[in-house]
């Protein structure tokens, strides 16, 4: 196992040491058919936010889409699985690249693909763009690019629901790299003290842009370990399998809904292209082809509906004919954004302050 | 005479760096992905491979912590430049930067020092927004302890790093990411540029025009602009934030009496303010009109290309200013920007992202 990989997760190298075997099939265990309604949900969820991205990427080189993009396939399991744990008036918030989670959680597809456009339609007003993204209505309460910046923020979220009263749970989205910011340690030492009802979903993708682990944490723990030194109740896994992520993800959500204080979670799972933009990346050299392919034969995606056929329980006309849908939806949201006015120049400083 | 040497300001950072790596083994340079595939963008790329990952290293995610780091090794003996590929990230470690080592010598009396760089880039366009567009230098410029050096030309940029590097103080070094691309004159091998002296960037007798990293840019193409109507205005390259070299200001306005500041950050509390106080109150006997300041708009960066184009300052905005102190009537031409230049692209090649 190359060095970099050692402090993933045990299931991250399972995840490897299966993809990298001669088979180069991941292990399929058969789904229960008290969950067959919810693994074809959660193909639903994941396709849908792959085929946003896709799109993404596809019209990016038309320069509409002004700004950075982070993009998230490959690690769809995470967002669709944490998500549909919650529920609807749980509240989430992420970092620069959240386009899953704002999708997952019910964020609108048509101001988030208007605020790329930097559009007055946008979530933000044109504000923000790409990496910055709110959708109150879906419980889904920001995301930034300052890396680990919205840990304190969620966590201040779930103190308030507590000190109000309010029985709810936060979610808050981070990668591996924000758990080296100093408040990532901060918010957990508090969220401890405090018994907050929040789950911290750690999506281990072994990159902080280009820098792998080895430059950045010891081999000698698993990013959950820091968690549970703060404390916290820790679940690890598999992130490439919705339904497993799914599990834990539930498990987190019920003994924090208990008032039995924070959980982090750590999901191992792999980015497919680059940090930040459209393409690929592989040939720069800061990791293998062999690498990527391991895990890109843990498609998350490929893997959930090969389960589902397993159990002759994928329909494939019924996924044909919502996969049309989702597309024609896509498409409605990326010519409605073309087509939407940009923010009046004039209003370039409102909301700096409360309108007198 | 062979013509000098042209190479671009990333290639000049980068000269400066290899310089001073191979010159000091106590250099060493941190930082998220100065030893990556990009290489910081181009400014130090390969440097690893020449120097080792124990001297060019990367670093975790954790900037207020590794700014710490930084601070404990050139206490004790070494020369670390920590590196930001945005100076927002930068903020993350204000304790460690302004609270702890800019007071490092005078708490303890003088007798330590710190000789410790920190380099952060600014920029503008392509949906940086809100949080990736900070041009705090006037932040970093109130402290009394540390220096604020923002170079707008290859040679200074190469000049100005080494004389960091070697400086014993804490040195904030300040880059736009646009300038990275501009090409200039730089000598080989090792030279340093004075931190504290500004730099007469163009001479002239009717304006001062003074101006700080990339929008010295703007500025000459203002001056150009204006020398074409018979205005001939001094550009002074405000390269050095702190020490403020104030007397060389002080100089010009004696000479042209009117002065316009251009600076790529917001005015109020900002650096514009200081160099237009420190004139009023030095020089305001050589006023011939009020001085006139050309900023960002008062609210934060939006991320659309639509208000960015309103939203950065530009040489037009300069030359308007020129001729408000001037006391000339406005040009509409001014600010027409030129058909195909996009204004949220540091050059046409550029396809995004950043
Ligand atoms: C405080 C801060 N430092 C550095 C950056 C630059 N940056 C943007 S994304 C990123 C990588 C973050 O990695 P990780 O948290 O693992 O998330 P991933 O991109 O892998 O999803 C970095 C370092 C930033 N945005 N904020």
């Amino acid at each position: 196992m190359p060095r970099h990989l050692a402090s993933a997760s045990a299931a991250a190298a399972l995840a490897t040491a299966t993809a990298t075997s001669t088979a180069m099939t991941p292990m399929t265990p058969s789904i229960p058919s008290a969950q067959l309604e919810l693994a074809t949900s959660l193909l639903r969820s994941m396709e849908r936010i792959r085929l946003v991205e896709e799109a993404i990427a596809d019209r990016y080189s038309r320069q509409q889409m002004r700004c950075p993009v982070h993009l998230s396939i490959g690690q769809e399991a995470a967002a669709a699985g944490v998500c549909a744990a919650l529920r609807a008036d749980d509240l989430a918030m992420s970092g620069h690249r959240s386009h899953a989670h704002y999708l997952a959680k019910g964020g609108n597809l048509d101001a988030m693909i208007a605020e790329m456009h930097g559009r007055a339609t946008g979530c933000c007003g044109g504000r923000g763009g790409s990496m910055h993204l709110i959708d109150r209505a879906a419980g889904f309460l920001g995301a930034v690019p300052i890396v680990g910046s919205t840990i304190p923020i969620a966590t201040g979220l779930a103190f308030a629901d507590k000190q109000r009263g309010i029985q709810r749970v936060t979610v808050a989205f981070l990668g591996d790299a924000a758990t080296e910011e100093g408040v990532f340690h901060e918010s957990l030492n508090f969220a401890q003290l405090h018994r907050l009802p929040i789950i911290y979903a750690c999506e281990n993708n072994l990159y902080s842009v280009y820098s792998p682990m080895r430059v950045r944490q010891p081999d000698t723990r698993a990013i959950h370990q820091i968690a549970a030194g703060h404390g916290l109740r820790t679940l690890h896994g598999d992130g490439n399998d919705a339904l497993a992520v799914h599990a834990l993800a539930s498990d987190a959500a019920a003994s924090a809904r208990a008032g039995e204080g924070p959980v982090f979670l750590e999901l191992a799972t792999y980015r497919w292209r680059e940090h930040c933009g459209p393409g690929w990346d592989n040939h720069i050299g800061y990791r293998t082809e062999e690498e990527y392919l391991a895990w890109r034969a843990l498609d998350p995606i490929a893997r959930l509906q090969k389960r589902l056929t397993d159990a002759h329980a994928f329909d494939a006309t019924a996924y044909a004919t919502e996969i049309k849908a989702i597309q024609v939806e896509i498409d409605r949201a990326f010519a409605a954004a073309e087509a939407a006015p940009f923010p009046a120049n004039a209003s370039m400083a409102d909301h700096v302050y409360a309108a007198a | 005479m062979t013509p000098p040497r042209e190479i671009s300001y990333a290639a000049a950072i980068r000269e400066a760096f290899a310089t001073c790596l191979a010159r000091d083994p106590s250099v060493v340079l941190m930082g998220l992905g100065v030893s990556d595939p990009k290489g910081f963008f181009g400014t130090t790329i390969n440097l690893h491979l020449e120097f080792g990952e124990d001297r060019v290293m990367d670093m975790p995610c954790a900037e207020a912590g590794m700014t710490g780091v930084a601070l404990g090794a050139a206490v004790n003996g070494m020369r670390p430049v920590i590196n930001h590929q945005r100076l927002d990230f930068a903020l993350l470690s204000m304790d460690q930067l302004c609270t702890q080592a800019a007071k490092w010598r005078y708490m303890f009396g003088g007798k330590e020092r710190v000789p410790l760089v920190m380099r952060a880039i600014i920029g503008r366009g392509w949906g940086q927004g809100p949080q990736h567009s900070q041009s705090l230098q006037s932040w970093f410029a109130h402290i009394p302890g540390l220096k604020v050096v923002m170079p707008a030309t290859p040679h200074d940029a190469k000049g100005m790093l080494i004389a960091a590097i070697e400086d014993d103080d804490p040195v904030v070094f300040l880059e736009h990411r646009w300038l990275h691309h501009l090409t200039g004159p730089v000598p080989e091998g090792h030279y340093t540029v004075p931190l504290g002296p500004t730099r007469t960037a163009r001479s002239g007798d009717k304006v001062t025009i003074a101006a700080m990293s990339y929008m010295v840019i703007e500025a000459l193409e203002a001056a150009d602009r204006l020398a074409a109507e018979g205005i001939e205005a001094e550009v002074i390259d405000v390269r050095c934030l702190r020490p403020l070299d104030r007397e060389s200001l002080i100089q010009s306005i004696w000479r042209t009496g009117r002065l316009v500041v251009a600076d790529g950050a917001w005015a109020s509390a900002g650096m514009s303010a200081e160099l237009i106080a420190s004139i009023s109150e030095s020089a305001f006997g050589a006023l011939k009109a009020a001085p006139k300041r050309v900023c960002l708009p008062d609210c934060p960066t939006p991320t659309s290309p639509s208000l960015a184009a309103d939203y950065y300052p530009r040489a037009g905005h300069i030359a308007a200013a020129v001729r408000e102190v001037l006391d000339l009537p406005p040009n509409d031409a001014d600010l027409l920007v030129p058909a195909g230049v996009e204004l949220d692209k540091p050059n046409p090649a550029f396809t995004g992202p950043f």
